[in-house]
Formats: structure tokens, C-alpha cells, sequence
């Protein structure tokens, strides 16, 4: 049995657990029936369909859409693509560039048999899942090759629009220290119903998330990796319109870890609730499978709520998100659970509550690699007291063991961080994970105490919203606010109509596939 | 009154400044950082730390003199001209002269993903004690979250008939801001709109005067709070009633 520094019944988190299962498990009964035209095009992508038409249009979208537009979604691309290989003994991708050019129209095609659809799909199914394989070998021998950090790990943002430049600035942070480089998005790319293509140069707050940008990125981070000695993640963002298409490119390219939560698409982003589900099912499906370390969003709850009065939201959402990530076949050891430290600063033993929330996730998720999110909504622009917030919360993350540390930079709330912010961010923490690197193995807190008590409250009020989700149902919910307050409708939001239910010649075998491996 | 940047002793014109050149670490890097602050204004600058950051860069730390002074006597800023009253100084206001509730629609618009700045202003929270929007008896707010664009802020504030539209600003990159903002008085203009509603923005890197410059009615800064804005909107709109 494992023991609780914080005085946390156990029974208590088993039972929370179970009425998350049965929460994530209502929902899957719905994500079974249904596909959307991301999963679609992810399928596309996953047979070897790529590239842009003339005017730059994802040939996926076009070959999706087609599909869409005489009514055969239902049908499923898989289907549909491996009886046009059948029928015409082409490749998917030629027979993409076909229906493109109308040359081939779905509405008029038979659909071939399950079987020889999977037969005549096999290679072509074969030769991405030895793409993800190798590039999940590859991970791993460099790591026993060259070694990597220790957690925390280090985890810091480029965002400048131009890939090129966030080389630099990524290979940079890197020798100073970083372990994960996580190129931020452009701004708005969470609400394209598609992907770019190609390498980027402009971007606004971020660089596009292209499969071509990907992979500049992760030859940059191999090669800093090999000279620093140490293996360099790289991170981006499986969420939006796209999740399980950005999750296959980030498989073919060899990512590490994903941002991959839908609760944060439906609360943040009004993405529709019934739409990103589906897409997160498959999305984590493929990162299981890919060895990604995925990254959930409830931090941001406490941007919009009480850190203080919200915090077992937070909780209960980390355990609803872990059930449905293991429902998807992901493993525990992947699941980089978010939490944050956002209490007001002017808080009387602020550091107490949150010292015994971090170390309250720690325990109730002990395998996990939580992502710890630094303050953020109470950073004034006073950079010399903002240092000073970070630095407490870095000593959170070693006194707790966090996993991913995502670094607070001193200028947060001012501007995305200049090459120096990253430096002093970057410094701060390393001096403090070595100067206090076992001050968790040597302290226990008093029974009854701050600590104790916070960790007690938050999970027994977890406990209580979980029970009253479960009654409700996570969609129903949502709609009445029950998280960051904000309310989300289950037929609102973007998306919704990219959703179908499947029909009777379904197929996606990647499911089995890669839930199996 | 001619002043100077304040240290320890009156003028003494002392200024802390860091900045990174794209020069490695060595004696002409220092010596060029020394020279850059020379150009900036600064007598007798010292490189108190310099540290290299990645091939190429190296970070500074440096103190000098400034050689600029200016005369207060002289300065003159624009400032929203309004009252600040409480809560419920503010609804009894509305109640009284307006005689109804002022709506009230709101977001983080253009590329910024920040709510801090907009919750700060309409949730019902508010922020560091002061209630938002939602709080008041006599607002009808809407907050439409961030990164919204101008098109859909506009539809709502033509849905709910808006009094009042909120713009935030918090974090920006390469004044992409600014752009956003002066779309979007040229979107209301071109819809007929720009008289009927009072426009507003806000965020630490927003004055007044730069929001009139922009086209806005009024701009709050860093150091705002609901309060403020609500006072202010009572205070505009019953202008404008008494004016038509």
C-alpha cells in the first residue's frame, strides 16, 4: 500500500478513479459509433495520402470532403479508398490525386467486401505503422544512447512564426538546458479544419504545425541532442480541429509529446464537445502507440476560476482525462496530467496550499508524468518580483517530483519570451532543482496540518464533483459549467458538422493495430 | 522641474538595462555593449554581468547615467475623463438616468489567447476585489473569450444591441495589436455602427491616448479595474443620452 505524506485515504482516490471510469466509459459508449472528417483525413494520411492541390488545399481535405459532400462519410474512408485500390489497382494516393480531379467520384462506387479492402490496403497500412515503429526506436536508442535530463524536465516555448528561426532559438535553449522545446501554434491554426503544408515563415504568436515543420524541427533537435549529450523532446499541439491528424504527423516525424485534451478544445477553443471527443479518441489512440507523452490542459482552468475554490476541479478533470487516455490504450507512464500554480500571490501560506496540491497530484497519479504549469494570471509585468514567483514554483516541482516543468518566464504577461528571458527562466530552475534536489525525501508534513488538510479537502471535493458528473454525464456537464466555469453546449462550438455516424461498411484498423501493440 | 532617472541621489540619472547582442563573449563584445549604451544616452556605463547565451549571443547587464532630462512642467496625457464610483454608486446611477441596464459585449480579440485582462474587466469575480461586469446590477455583459475576431464581435454586438464594446490586448507580438484594433473602428465604420456604440480597449500596453489615436473612445491601462470601466460607461452613456 502506498503511503500518503498528505494523509490521502486511498479508498477515497480508488473510489474517485472508478466514478471517473464510469464517466469516461458513458462517453466512449458514444465516440464507438461515430467518426469526423479529421479522423477521416488522419486515415488518409495514415495510408499514404499527402501533399496539396493547386491552390494549396490539403489533398486529404479535398478526397474527405468529397466524400462528405455525396453523402458516404458514413461509409469511411478506408472503405472507401481500398475498394476504389481494388477496382482500380492504383495506390490510395493515386487514387486520391483521381478523385481530386473528379476522375474518380465516391457516389457512384461499389464498395468491395472488409476483407479484401484490408488486403488490398496492407502494405500501405504496414508501411506507416513501421514509419511510427522505427521512429519510436529511434527515441529510445537515442535516449540509451546519449542519455536525457531528468525530471522536471525542462520545458520551454519558441514561438516565432518562422521555423528557421526557431531553430535557432530552440537549438539555443537547448544548450542552456532545456529538455523539451515545444514550438507554439500560430495563433487560431486550433480552429483550421486542416493542416498546412510545407515549411512556414509567418505566423503570428507561433509557427504553423506542419508535418515539413515538424520534421526541420526534429533534425535540429537530434543534432543539439547529440552535442549536448542529452535528447531533446519536442512538443507541439494535438488539439483543435485536427488532433488525430497532427497526432500522425507528430507519429511519422518522430515527436515526444502532444498537448491532447479535448476538455480544453471544448472549454477554451468552443470546439464542439461531441466532434473533439471523437477526435481525441483516435488522437491518443496513435500517441499511445507512439510512445508520446501526451499533455493535458487543466491548468488553464485556473486561469478563468479560483485557484483556491477551483482546485479539485482541476483533480477531477486530471482523473476523468486519465481514464479516458487509458480507455484509448494509453499508458500511464504517458499521461502528462496538467496542473498549475496559480494562486493570488497575496494569499496567507499560498506556497503551503500549493505545495500540497502538486504534491496531492504526485501521489494520486504516481506514474504519470504531470506537467506543472507556472503562474501566469498573476504575473503584473513587475519582472523582479515575477522571477521571485517562479522561483517558488520550481521549488514546488523538485520538492514534489513534477515530471515536465513548463518554465515561468520573468516576463510573462509582457511579451513571447526574448532569448534572455529563456536564459534567466532556464537558470532559475536548474539552481533551484540542484540546491533543493532532495528536500521531498526529507521532510514530512504534520498530521493535521496546512498541507495535510488542503490535499484532504481538494480530493474529498473531487470526489463529491465526480460523483455529480457521473450523475449528469460529462456532456450535460459541461453545459451547466461544471469546469473553469464556462458553459458549452453538446451541439454548440465548432465542428460539429465534420461528425458522422459510422456506417455498416466501417472500417479503421488502425484501432486494433495500435491498441494491440 | 527638470528630472533625470533617480538612483539614490536626485539626478543622479541612474538606469539599469539588460539586452543580449548577437556577439560572442569576449573583450570587443563588452566593450560594444559599453558603446551601445554610450549611443542610448548613458555616461559612465558599466557592464555589471555579462554571460553568453547560446553561440553568438551574449547577455548584459549594465548601468549607466542618463544624459536626458525632461521637464515635468511640460508633460500633458490624456486621460479617460470620468469618475470612479462604487458598484453600487454606479448601478444607482444607471437606474436613475439611463433606465436601464447597459449592455456590455467583450473579448480578447485578433490573435491574443490571453482572458486575463477581459475576465479581469466582466467576470463576475472580477479581479484583486474589484467585481466585474457581470457583478453589476445594471450591465448586461457578454464575454466572448479570446481570440475572437472582429467580424464575430461585431455580429454579437449587432445581436444584443451592445452599448458598449471591450477590446483586449494583453500580450501581442510585433504590434500585430495595433492593426487588429484599427480594423476594427474601420469595420464599424463601414457598417454605419462607429456613433451608435462606445468602443473601449484595454490591456497593460494600452493608454488613452493611444486609444483615441487609434479611434476608440476611451483606453485603460495598466491599473484599471471593472470599476473604472463601469463608472465610465455609465458616465458616457448618459453623455450621450442627454446629447440626442
Amino acid at each position: 500500500m502506498q503511503k500518503s505524506k498528505l494523509g490521502l485515504d486511498f479508498s477515497k482516490v480508488a473510489e474517485a478513479k472508478e466514478v471517473a471510469h464510469s464517466i469516461a466509459a458513458n462517453v466512449q459508449q458514444f465516440v464507438h459509433k461515430y467518426t469526423t472528417v479529421a479522423v477521416e483525413r488522419t486515415l488518409c494520411r495514415l495510408i499514404g495520402i499527402d501533399g496539396v492541390d493547386e491552390n494549396g488545399v490539403p489533398i486529404p481535405n479535398i478526397v474527405v470532403d468529397r466524400a462528405k459532400e455525396c453523402g458516404r462519410l458514413q461509409d469511411g474512408l478506408f472503405s472507401l479508398m481500398g475498394s476504389a485500390v481494388v477496382q482500380t489497382g492504383l495506390s490510395p494516393h493515386d487514387v486520391a490525386q483521381k478523385v481530386a480531379m473528379d476522375e474518380i467520384t465516391f457516389s457512384t462506387l461499389s464498395i468491395c467486401g472488409k476483407n479484401e479492402v484490408s488486403v488490398a490496403l496492407q502494405p500501405f497500412v504496414d508501411k506507416s505503422i513501421g514509419l511510427i515503429t522505427a521512429n519510436r526506436k529511434r527515441r529510445n536508442n537515442m535516449i540509451a544512447e546519449i542519455g536525457e535530463g531528468t525530471k522536471p524536465y525542462i520545458y520551454v516555448i519558441v514561438a516565432t512564426g518562422n521555423i528557421f528561426e526557431d531553430v535557432v532559438q530552440a537549438q539555443a535553449a537547448a544548450r542552456q538546458g532545456a529538455d523539451i522545446i515545444a514550438v507554439i501554434r500560430t495563433t487560431g491554426q486550433s480552429l483550421l479544419d486542416y493542416v498546412p503544408y510545407g515549411a512556414t515563415t509567418e505566423g503570428f504568436g507561433g509557427t504553423y504545425a506542419t508535418q515539413e515543420n515538424f520534421r526541420i524541427m526534429r533534425k535540429a533537435l537530434d543534432e543539439v541532442g547529440v552535442e549536448v549529450k542529452r535528447y531533446i523532446r519536442l512538443c507541439n499541439y494535438c488539439s483543435g480541429l485536427c488532433m488525430p491528424e497532427i497526432a500522425a504527423m507528430g507519429a511519422l516525424e518522430g515527436l515526444d509529446v502532444m498537448l491532447n485534451d479535448a476538455l480544453y478544445g471544448i472549454l477554451f477553443r468552443d470546439i464542439n464537445p461531441q466532434r473533439t471527443l471523437v477526435d481525441q479518441y483516435f488522437s491518443r489512440i496513435i500517441n499511445g502507440f507512439a510512445g508520446v507523452i501526451i499533455n493535458t490542459g487543466e491548468d488553464n482552468y485556473l486561469t478563468t476560476a479560483d485557484a483556491v475554490e477551483e482546485a479539485h476541479t482541476v483533480l477531477a478533470s486530471d482523473m476523468i482525462n486519465e481514464q479516458l487516455a487509458l480507455l484509448a490504450g494509453l499508458p500511464e507512464e504517458q499521461m502528462g496530467l496538467g496542473h498549475a500554480f496559480e494562486i493570488d500571490p497575496e494569499i496567507k501560506n499560498g506556497f503551503l496550499y500549493e505545495l500540497s496540491q502538486a504534491l496531492m497530484t504526485r501521489e494520486i497519479f504516481p506514474k504519470a508524468p504531470l506537467k506543472y504549469m507556472p503562474p501566469t494570471k498573476f504575473m503584473t509585468g513587475n519582472i523582479f518580483k515575477g522571477h521571485i514567483q517562479n522561483a517558488l514554483f520550481n521549488q514546488i516541482a523538485i520538492w514534489t517530483g513534477q515530471g515536465i516543468q513548463l518554465l515561468g518566464m520573468l516576463t510573462e504577461a509582457v511579451h513571447t519570451p526574448f532569448m534572455s528571458d529563456r536564459f534567466l527562466a532556464i537558470e532559475n530552475a536548474k539552481y533551484i532543482f540542484n540546491n533543493m534536489q532532495n528536500i521531498g525525501d526529507e521532510i514530512d508534513f504534520k498530521e493535521g496540518g496546512i498541507v495535510q488538510q488542503r490535499a484532504q479537502e481538494v480530493l474529498d471535493k473531487a470526489l463529491t464533483l465526480l460523483k455529480k458528473v457521473e450523475k449528469e454525464g460529462l456532456f450535460s456537464a459541461l453545459e451547466k459549467g461544471l469546469f473553469a466555469n464556462v458553459k458549452r453546449s453538446k451541439t454548440g462550438g465548432k465542428g460539429l458538422d465534420g461528425v458522422c455516424l459510422k456506417g455498416t461498411s466501417y472500417i479503421n484498423p488502425f484501432i486494433s493495430i495500435m491498441k494491440n501493440s | 522641474m527638470i528630472i533625470k532617472p533617480y538612483g539614490d541621489t536626485m539626478n543622479d540619472g541612474k538606469v539599469q538595462v539588460s539586452f543580449t547582442l548577437p556577439l560572442p563573449s569576449k573583450e570587443e563584445s563588452i566593450e560594444a555593449a559599453r558603446q551601445i549604451m554610450y549611443k542610448m544616452g548613458f555616461d559612465n556605463p558599466q557592464v555589471v554581468f555579462y554571460k553568453e547565451l547560446a553561440e553568438g549571443f551574449t547577455f548584459f547587464v549594465c548601468y549607466g547615467n542618463s544624459t536626458h532630462s525632461i521637464d515635468f512642467t511640460q508633460i500633458k496625457v490624456q486621460k479617460v475623463e470620468s469618475t470612479t464610483w462604487s458598484m453600487a454608486e454606479t448601478d444607482k446611477f444607471i437606474e436613475k438616468n439611463i433606465g436601464r441596464k447597459i449592455v456590455v459585449v467583450g473579448a480578447s480579440t485578433g490573435s491574443d489567447a490571453h482572458t486575463v485582462g477581459i475576465d479581469a474587466i466582466m467576470n463576475m469575480k472580477g479581479y484583486a476585489g474589484h467585481y466585474g461586469l457581470e457583478r453589476y446590477e445594471m450591465f448586461s455583459a457578454y464575454n466572448m473569450g479570446s481570440q475572437v475576431s472582429n467580424e464575430e464581435l461585431i455580429k454579437r454586438a449587432i445581436e444584443v444591441n451592445a452599448d458598449a464594446l471591450l477590446v483586449s490586448q494583453t500580450v501581442t507580438q510585433k504590434d500585430v495589436h495595433l492593426k487588429n484594433m484599427t480594423e476594427l473602428i474601420e469595420m464599424l465604420d463601414a457598417e454605419g455602427l462607429r456613433k451608435r456604440v462606445i468602443v473601449v480597449c484595454g490591456g497593460p500596453r494600452i493608454s488613452h491616448e493611444l486609444a483615441k489615436e487609434l479611434g476608440f473612445d476611451a483606453g485603460f491601462g495598466m491599473n484599471s479595474y471593472a470599476d473604472d470601466v463601469a463608472s465610465y460607461l455609465a458616465q458616457e452613456v448618459s453623455r450621450r443620452l442627454k446629447n440626442y
